[in-house]
């Protein structure tokens, strides 16, 4: 194995590869042979470092040093100065906050000392696209142990005694699907990787198959291990292409070295991973939608039961898990679920990966214990609220999740204390808004989302959605009355309790807390005609046109 | 076990859903995307009822299996309010034009507001206008009045095989249509009908002649004639409130005398001519040894769908014309030259249980010089509403026989409406051709390792024939992909397209399902059993006929007139 006495990740995730990263990196090679340094110094392309504002982003290692906005302009300077003299670009130096400190690696603990990386933790730091990498961190360790010194039950157990519960958003405990699929009959049995990632804010899953994609394939691998499966799909969101190709690599690379495949580990356990590639419904997300996907069927939802355990792909006991959740098990198996269980809070163990976007000064990826409040979340990783504006409303796990004011901000981030607030962790998209944005045109944009996903089979989403995004854009155009805040809830009620899937039950959940929290302002839009942001912009004519009337009368 | 409904404990077993248990204990739970074992989806949230304890939550009632101990409301005031709201929802994006609509008042979706108290929608606002389907001769599909409930989509999928309905699009724009919006003769639709029967209201509706039919009438120019299938007798007084399987042949020939009709025929008539046809080609084949299965060819969906599905079976479809088309050909031939009028004179209209025959009427095969053999086709709903447009006083009309010499028949041409009718009529006379004795009854049994199907073994002079009859298209395609496999070997298949047989067609009143139709077929049979003549060959009119004008049974004249050709069409 070559040795290099220096590597430096480009970060080449969407949002870098936008600005360019892609070039910086091809620059980067070309500037590194023309003075020698390529047998010396490795230039790993990596997914997402989690500061998207500031890319292309690159980080040197050993040092840990940090360049951010690089251009390709400045690929040479980098490499003369940093690699050549020992001297950092001060100019590119990517700084957090306001503080002096120049940033170095982001995993460390002063960067956001409440961060702590089990599923993301070894995104950034190897390269996806080399097994060694991802094996020289403990992979294939778990599935190893597993195999070789534990029962299927066993594994199990471990799962249910760590309290890890599912990170796709309903947070059912993760153990007892396994059990259940475990316990069904079934001719095969199958086990799925819900990496469809649809709901808009979120990138966690992404993160984790472009910068760790072995991670999911040995968990997948140990989950078959546990519930008697040999086959594994992982079906991937459309647009992620790179995940895509990395997993490809990832499955040719671990078959290649015996990790997948036949007899693995000399247990007489074999099993394979395809992948399938969605095309672009957010329904897909959802679990029987998902598997009709995967069959070749119309992405629809069916009826439960039978749920998946007992009846899923093909008619056959299916464990599905998110990919988040199912990057924990390799960790769990070799620190012990009750390594695991002391993180995060009662009921709400481990930790959780938060996407956190909006107006706020950091935006990016963060992995937090579960419990973390929502103010320890924006204020530290995310430097607080951007341009010095106030905090107006929080829209946690995605846009079927709730809206929280600023007065619960000390929510802390679990399952059930956001229940309890009206919201959902969900997938742990966080959208911070602040007090320019008005709460109409956030809810009728959530609405509009969801008219254009709804998959159309059950009637109160198909028809719901539609009515409550026209009812709410006659209220941003001053055409409504009080009455259709009555409707409004009679439909929210309709949907979350009679809609077949998730999806229905959940898109009026915005629409619930924005009534709750906001509702002084459904008001001044419906009775005064008014939108203090001015974002409804048709209220602000009328406004306008009535001052002009005023001052000619 | 025990259940408790609504505070009241009843008794129940595992398996049962509380939608069954309720309905024993007189609790209705309102429905509409439900069919039993053919449409349990449960898209349309209206069955919605609330489960008490534990994790409660409202369920749909057919999907709920009872457990024990379970508690169920049906009745609160909640539940009345979401199914109430669910409906409201489908209203606001229905057209709400009951006072023209065709369904108005047979129409589920009217019943279902009257009885959940629902007189409009405060949910009304943008609608997608759709363009009316009216590609085929048979059916209208109206996606205006869609409900999206999808019986249309699992009857045509799963029940009949033909697999040409599907939701389009999604969410508010979703659409029930063939794959890509095309219309039904742009794909491999058979034009049976059965999504029509699955249909809660209007969305799909047969393609109307009634107009034509009038305008045929009030033309003193052409003399019309009628001829009316055989299950149409035991269905249309369901139109007037009669019980299904009553009949009404003599009121009929009234009806239609009142009509205007200048004769009115009986298709039993050509019913049997069939017989005499197809039981000459099953004797011709056995002779030649095949080839086998010969298959009937009497329903023109089942035709439509072998050229589309199976056109590797169309050497075995018997070359007979359906009786609809025999009737049509001797209307402008024989009966012509009866009455000494032109081709162009006449005009044949019939009344059938199907909306197939529509199409089948305008097949480039049953067309002469250019023009149809049969001109205008209705079903029996429309008939039934040609005589409530006329205030013709059905139910209290007196009886009339059939004009000759078109209205002579046997009790084997009634059998042709229902499944295993064919078979049988066709074996009464080929048994006894073959072994002079007469044939005592068919004694079917259901075919091993095919639901749906029933076979006998026949003893003919020295040889035993297989036969096998089966009804709805999912089933008849079965046994063909099990003949091609090699695990069946028949001589003879009877199959029609709906289920039941033309009792069951597409034409026939709303509703049609297992129970009515049962009804209706026992009553064709009970129609054969009052009849003295019971067997084709002894119809007096058909052995004059062979006779005088056809030169005898298989001859030339007769294969010109009453045989057929089919074609290859596109999967």
């Amino acid at each position: 194995m070559a040795f290099y006495r220096g590597h430096i990740l480009v970060c080449t995730g969407q949002e870098c590869k936008q600005k360019g990263g892609k070039e910086v990196e091809r620059i980067l090679v070309k500037e590194l042979k023309r003075f020698g340094l390529n047998d010396e110094i490795k230039v790993i392309s990596t997914d997402c470092l989690g500061a998207c504002e500031a890319g292309p982003l690159m980080v040197i290692y050993p040092e840990g040093v940090y360049y951010g906005g690089v251009q390709i302009e400045d690929v040479r300077e980098i490499v003369e100065e940093h690699l050549l003299k020992g001297r950092r670009v001060n100019r590119l130096l990517y700084e957090m906050d306001e503080s002096e400190e120049n940033v170095t690696a982001h995993h460390k603990k002063d960067i956001f000392s409440d961060e702590m990386r089990i599923v993301l933790r070894n995104c950034g730091l190897i390269d996806p696209e080399d097994i060694k990498d991802y094996i020289g961190r403990d992979g294939y360790r778990a599935l190893g142990i597993a195999l070789t010194r534990l029962t299927p039950k066993e594994v199990i157990t471990m799962i249910e005694d760590s309290g890890l519960r599912g990170r796709g958003g309903a947070g059912f405990p993760a153990g007892l699907k396994w059990k259940f699929t475990h316990q069904a009959d079934g001719d095969e049995k199958y086990v799925v990787a819900n990496a469809d990632e649809g709901e808009p804010g979120t990138s966690k899953d992404r993160l984790i198959m472009e910068g760790d994609p072995h991670t999911l394939l040995e968990s997948m691998a140990i989950a078959g291990y546990a519930v008697g499966a040999d086959t594994g799909y992982i079906y991937v969101r459309g647009e992620y292409q790179l995940a895509v190709s990395r997993l490809k690599k990832a499955i040719e690379q671990a078959e290649e070295l015996g990790v997948l495949g036949k007899n693995l580990f000399d247990s007489d356990f074999d099993f394979e991973i395809k992948i399938r590639e969605g095309a672009g419904a957010y329904v897909c997300g959802e679990e029987t939608a998902l598997l009709r996907s995967i069959e070749g069927e119309r992405g629809e939802p069916q009826i439960k039961p039978p749920y998946p355990p007992n009846e899923g792909l093909w008619g056959q006991p299916t464990l599905i898990n998110n990919v988040e959740t199912l990057a924990n098990i390799p960790v769990i198996i070799q620190k012990g679920a009750d390594w695991f269980s002391k993180i995060g809070i009662e009921n709400c163990t481990g930790t959780k990966v938060f996407t956190l976007s909006g107006d706020v000064m950091n935006e990016g990826l963060v992995e937090v214990p579960m419990g973390t409040t929502l103010r320890e979340i924006i204020e530290g990783f995310g430097g607080g609220m951007a341009d010095g504006r106030e905090f107006k409303v929080a829209q946690t796990g995605g846009t079927s999740g709730g809206c929280i004011p600023k007065e619960l901000l000390d929510t802390p981030m679990d399952y059930d204390s956001l229940a309890e607030v009206g919201s959902a962790l969900g997938s742990g998209a966080l959208l911070i808004m602040d007090e320019s944005h008005c709460i109409v045109d956030i809810a009728k944009c959530f609405m509009h989302f969801f008219e254009h996903e709804s998959c159309g089979k059950c009637t109160p989403c198909r028809e719901g959605n539609t009515r409550m995004y026209e009812m709410l854009d006659r209220i941003s155009k001053g055409e409504s009355n009080l009455k259709d805040l009555d409707k409004l809830r009679d439909l929210a009620n309709v949907m979350s309790k009679t809609a077949l899937c998730g999806l229905g039950q959940a898109a009026p959940t915005s629409i619930y807390s924005t009534l709750d929290y906001f509702k002084d302002e459904y008001l001044a839009h419906i009775t005064a005609k008014v939108c203090i942001t001015g974002d409804c912009q048709e209220l602000v004519t009328q406004r306008e046109e009535g001052e002009r009337k005023g001052e000619t009368a | 076990m025990k259940v408790k409904i609504n505070g009241e404990e009843l008794e129940a077993t595992a398996g049962q859903t509380v939608l069954e248990v309720a309905k024993k204990a007189g609790i209705e739970i309102p429905t509409l995307c439900y069919l039993k074992d053919k449409n349990e989806i449960g898209v349309c949230r209206i069955c919605m009822v609330k489960v008490e304890g534990g994790g409660g939550g409202y369920e749909p009632a057919f999907v709920l299996q009872v457990s024990d101990g379970l508690e169920i409301e049906t009745n609160t005031p909640e539940v009345r309010e979401l199914r109430r709201l669910n409906l409201e929802l489908i209203l606001a994006n229905h057209p709400q034009d009951c006072l023209s609509c065709e369904r108005s008042l047979n129409c589920e979706l009217q019943g279902l507001s009257k009885e959940l108290g629902v007189d409009g929608s405060r949910f009304a606002g943008k609608r997608i206008e759709h363009q009316l389907d009216e590609s085929t001769p048979s059916l209208i599909r109206d996606p205006n009045k869609c409900v999206k409930c999808r019986r249309c989509v699992s009857v045509c999928n799963d029940s009949q095989g033909v697999k040409v309905l599907f939701p389009n699009n999604r969410g508010f724009e979703t659409l029930i249509a063939p794959f890509f919006n095309k219309d039904l003769d742009e794909v491999a639709c058979s034009l049976c009908g059965q999504c029509l029967h699955a249909c809660p209201v209007a969305a799909i509706k047969e393609n109307d002649a009634i107009d034509n039919v009038w305008e045929a009438l009030n033309d003193d120019n052409q003399h019309v004639v009628v001829q009316i299938a055989p299950a149409v007798r035991v269905s249309i007084g369901e139109e007037f409130g009669v019980e299904p399987g009553t009949p009404m042949t003599n009121k009929l020939v009234t009806a239609c005398r009142k009509l205007g009709f200048d004769k009115v025929f009986d298709t039993d008539f050509t019913a049997d001519l069939t017989i005499m046809e197809e039981g000459h080609e099953l004797l011709s084949r056995l002779k030649e040894g095949g080839p086998f299965p010969l298959l009937t060819s009497c329903s023109p969906g089942w035709i439509k769908y072998v050229e589309h599905f199976h056109n590797d079976f169309l050497p075995n479809l018997s070359s007979c014309k359906s009786p609809q088309q025999m009737f049509g050909a001797l209307a402008k031939s024989y009966y012509a030259d009866i009455e000494n009028l032109s081709r162009e004179e006449i005009t044949v209209v019939s009344v059938m249980p199907c909306t197939a025959k529509k199409f089948e009427a305008t097949r480039e095969e049953m067309m002469k010089d250019g023009s149809q053999d049969v001109d205008l086709v209705l079903t029996t709903r429309e008939l039934a509403r040609m005589l409530k447009m006329t205030g013709v006083d059905f139910l209290n009309l007196s009886g009339s026989d059939f004009d000759d010499p078109l209205g002579i028949s046997t009790g084997a041409a009634d059998i042709f409406g229902v499944t295993g009718g064919v078979m049988e009529a066709a074996l009464r006379t080929v048994y006894e051709k073959l072994t002079g004795e007469e044939l005592s009854g068919l004694r079917l049994t259901e075919a091993k390792g095919l639901t749906g199907v029933r076979e006998a073994k026949i003893e003919l002079s020295n040889q035993t024939i297989k036969v096998a009859v089966v009804s709805g298209l999912g089933n008849a395609s079965k046994v063909l992909e099990a003949v091609k496999r090699g695990e069946k070997e028949y001589h003879f298949i009877e199959a029609m397209a709906c289920p039941g047989g033309c009792v069951g067609g597409g034409g026939q009143p709303i509703p049609t399902n297992e129970e009515i139709v049962m009804k209706r077929g026992q009553g064709l049979y009970n129609i054969n059993n009052s009849k003295s003549l019971r067997k084709s060959h002894e119809n007096p009119v058909i052995q004059e006929l062979y006779e005088e004008y056809l030169e005898g049974v298989g001859n030339k004249k007769a294969h010109q007139l009453l045989h057929t050709t089919y074609q290859k069409r596109a999967k």
